[in-house]
């Protein structure tokens, strides 16, 4: 199963080197991994989606919470929580394509962000599955020639934020 | 004011620091002139590696924080295996690295290596400083990392400017780490419901390691060994937590534990682990590992609970917390406990007499397992016990009569090579009143020799006891057993003469080649003063025995000796 993980970290030189290092050297199964100031800027906040059963799981956030600039892990599976991943894809498009893809677009409520006379680049924020249609359909019906995805950041419902829970 | 370098030595000072061991060049010669000045206690090693695994030598055998200072580049390089072999053993060590200057970072400049990079995977923490400011918070947290909580080797990097960099000095009092809070205490339920399981086990077992010399909890673990009847084994680095003739403890478990170790392990219902990590040295096959018990698994480090083998209990919290309160809730039931677990103490002692360690003894070959009794023997089992690695540290931990904490230092969990010499010297340097006594194979000693320079130069007293088997006897055995005999370079036949080596660099050197000699050369060796280095010649063809073999079960021992 996956879990979604929030972990504040110090806002330091050689934090991600510390963090992924650690994911590497233990061989934990990460799917996506996505950092970013946060409300304080000595904090930084990294989201984390990890592949595993239970106790795989445990272990991730054991050891990750052993490094001295880690400071607070937060399972967001466990909690009600908004999960989001930006995508940008650039697609194959002519003159004569252009309008399906205007249609796919608003179909998916994603943006169109660039045209030019090959290309279009589609912006899209939402969950994995919803950007995993996306990228199907214009893949099938167009052709994609590139995709850049952020991996997934997430946010608990309610009042209380990560580091308080 | 006062400049980084000086402001480093007054940061050592403050953190009661009596000695370092390093090896200077051209980023830390500010920080040499600094050492000089104040006359600071400096050892100069040989090699880098000898002034990290010396550093490491010292913190095991005194408790306190290692310090090691090495050049930039590949004076820093050479400090990685020792990092690492402290690292997998949770030793505390600070190490201070020269780095190039600010303004050549990162661009390939001369002896420029990412030191922080490169030892990530090896350090409880590291930092890189670049500003002078920054270079007392850096230290106090340092040397705070490394020795709270499970200890563990801490590097800091400074870049060559801030040594020479003008500060105004203060010491921080405390450290603020918002992201690293050691524990102490954990929760007091846990125990009440490992006591609940006390009483209940009908086969209860203890099983103690590294941790428990770590913590210095021995004292403890003896009350609750005492108060609650259990036999106990050990793992090589719980080796000396308790005495070895104490009536409940079975020795050694693992792939060259005693038969009693292996087989209570195999059988016992309620497993007790305190300060271990169930290595796969000790467990063998790990889903067959005491596959009939609970195991209760006390730890400070959280990460270790679940990591091997799953702990139907945990108990996470400081051994001089968790320890004490579990004695004080066993000793009301003392009797009864003891009373419960009668039979079981009948079965596992009936192993014990059934199949205790041997060996075959010869008339005229010196045999290695006999060097180690009489060494025992001589020392009244209180001197500082140093191995490195091969046969010879397996039948250490197996025929050496450890009595306290402390007294085996040995690479466990890294089984690095070379480490015995310098970290002989280093024990030595912290307890020069200590008898400190090395045992190392022919293929070892050749990896840091050049130490015992050092041992001449400094006059540290330390005795060491070449087994000299001609081979590279632990590679061998394997051979042996399971490559069909093809001795595939590993044969260490040759010209090497370790008297006249040890001579040549001002050592005494003896020999020893027949059995007869031994007591007498023994004895000498330790009457001499200053350093002495034996030559033992030791038969080629023994095994360390019993053996579990690679991914076999600990009751699939092969058993040695007379029983074949
Ligand atoms: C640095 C390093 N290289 C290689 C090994 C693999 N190794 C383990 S034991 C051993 C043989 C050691 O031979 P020797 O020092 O003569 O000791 P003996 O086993 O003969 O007692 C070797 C090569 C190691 N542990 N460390
Ligand atoms: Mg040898």
């Amino acid at each position: 199963m996956k879990h979604t993980l929030a972990v504040l970290v110090e806002n330091r030189p050689g934090v991600l080197t510390h963090i992924s290092g650690l994911i590497s050297r233990r061989a934990f199964n990460i799917e996506s991994i996505a950092a970013g100031y946060t409300e304080e800027p000595d904090t930084t906040r990294i989201t984390i989606v990890v592949e595993g059963d239970e106790i795989e799981q445990e272990q991730v956030v054991n050891q990750l919470s052993k490094l001295v600039d880690v400071i607070k892990i937060t399972d967001l599976t466990a909690v009600e929580s908004i999960q989001r991943e930006l995508v940008l894809i650039k697609v194959k498009a002519s003159v004569e394509t252009r309008s399906d893809i205007i249609n796919i677009v608003d179909i998916f409520r994603a943006r169109i962000i660039d045209v030019n006379r090959e290309t279009m680049v589609i912006e899209l924020s939402g969950d994995e599955t919803k950007i995993d249609a996306l990228c199907q359909v214009l893949e099938d019906d167009h052709g994609i020639i590139e995709i850049v995805r952020t991996g997934k950041i997430a946010l608990s419902r309610g009042p209380i934020p990560a580091k308080d829970r | 004011m006062m400049t980084g370098a000086e402001a480093i030595i007054e940061s050592l000072k403050n953190e009661n620091v009596d000695v370092v061991f390093g090896y200077p060049g051209g980023s830390v010669l500010t920080l040499y002139d600094a050492l000089y000045q104040a006359n600071f206690k400096h050892i100069l090693t040989k090699h880098e590696q000898g002034a990290v695994h010396a550093a490491d030598g010292y913190a095991r055998a005194t408790g306190k924080v290692g310090v090691v200072i090495a050049t930039s580049g590949p004076g820093a390089t050479n400090l990685v295996t020792g990092i690492a072999t402290a690292y997998m053993d949770s030793i505390p060590l600070v190490a201070i690295t020269g780095q190039v200057a600010v303004p050549l970072i990162g661009r390939d400049s001369f002896q420029e290596a990412d030191i922080r990079g490169i030892t990530t995977p090896i350090t409880k923490h590291n930092y890189l400083v670049k500003k002078v400011e920054d270079l007392p918070g850096v230290l106090k947290e340092a040397f705070y990392i490394a020795r709270t909580g499970r200890p563990g080797p801490v590097v800091v990097d400074v870049v060559k400017d801030v040594f020479a960099a003008v500060l105004d000095y203060q010491y921080p009092k405390e450290v603020k780490l918002r992201g690293y809070r050691p524990i102490f205490a954990g929760n007091l339920e846990t125990i009440d419901k490992v006591f609940k399981e006390l009483s209940l086990a009908q086969k209860p077992l203890i099983f103690v390691g590294g941790g428990v010399n770590l913590s210095g909890a021995s004292a403890v673990l003896r009350d609750l060994i005492e108060q609650t009847g259990f036999p106990v084994i050990s793992s090589l680095m719980g080796l000396g937590c308790l005495p070895f003739d104490h009536p409940q403890f079975l020795g050694m478990v693992g792939m060259h534990g005693t038969y009693a170790a292996n087989m209570a392990t195999t059988e016992c219902d309620l497993l007790l682990g305190i300060g271990v990590r169930f290595d796969d040295r000790v467990t063998g096959l790990l889903s067959e590992f005491a596959k009939k018990a609970k195991v209760v698994h006390f730890d400070i480090d959280p990460a270790e609970i679940n990591k091997n083998v799953m702990a139907h209990l945990r108990v996470v919290g400081d051994l001089n917390w968790s320890l004490p309160a579990l004695v004080e809730r066993v000793k009301d039931v003392s009797a009864e406990l003891k009373g419960h677990v009668q039979s079981w103490n009948d079965k596992v002692i009936s192993w014990q007499q059934e199949k205790p360690l041997n060996y075959e003894h010869q008339t005229d070959l010196v045999m290695p397992q006999e060097v180690i009794e009489k060494v025992s023997q001589l020392t009244q089992g209180d001197a500082v016990i140093v191995t490195d690695v091969g046969q010879h540290q397996m039948w250490v931990a197996q025929y050496f009569g450890f009595k306290n904490p402390r007294s085996l230092l040995t690479s466990g969990g890294l089984g690095t090579m070379g480490y015995g010499l310098p970290a002989a010297l280093g024990a030595q340097c912290g307890l020069p009143d200590r008898k400190v006594i090395l045992f190392v194979g022919d293929g070892g000693i050749m990896m840091n020799c050049q130490e015992l320079a050092t041992a001449a130069n400094y006059g540290f007293p330390v005795k060491v006891l070449i087994f000299n088997n001609q081979t590279l006897g632990m590679v061998s055995q394997w051979q042996r057993m399971f490559y069909g005999g093809r001795y595939s370079h590993t044969s260490l036949k040759g010209n090497t003469d370790f008297v006249k080596l040890a001579e040549a660099m001002g050592v005494t050197g003896l020999r020893v080649t027949k059995a007869e000699e031994l007591d007498k050369v023994l004895e000498e060796a330790l009457a001499t003063p200053g350093p002495v280095v034996v030559d033992i010649r030791t038969p080629e063809k023994v095994d360390v025995l019993p053996m579990v073999p690679a991914g076999a079960r600990l009751d699939q021992m092969i058993l040695g000796g007379s029983e074949g």
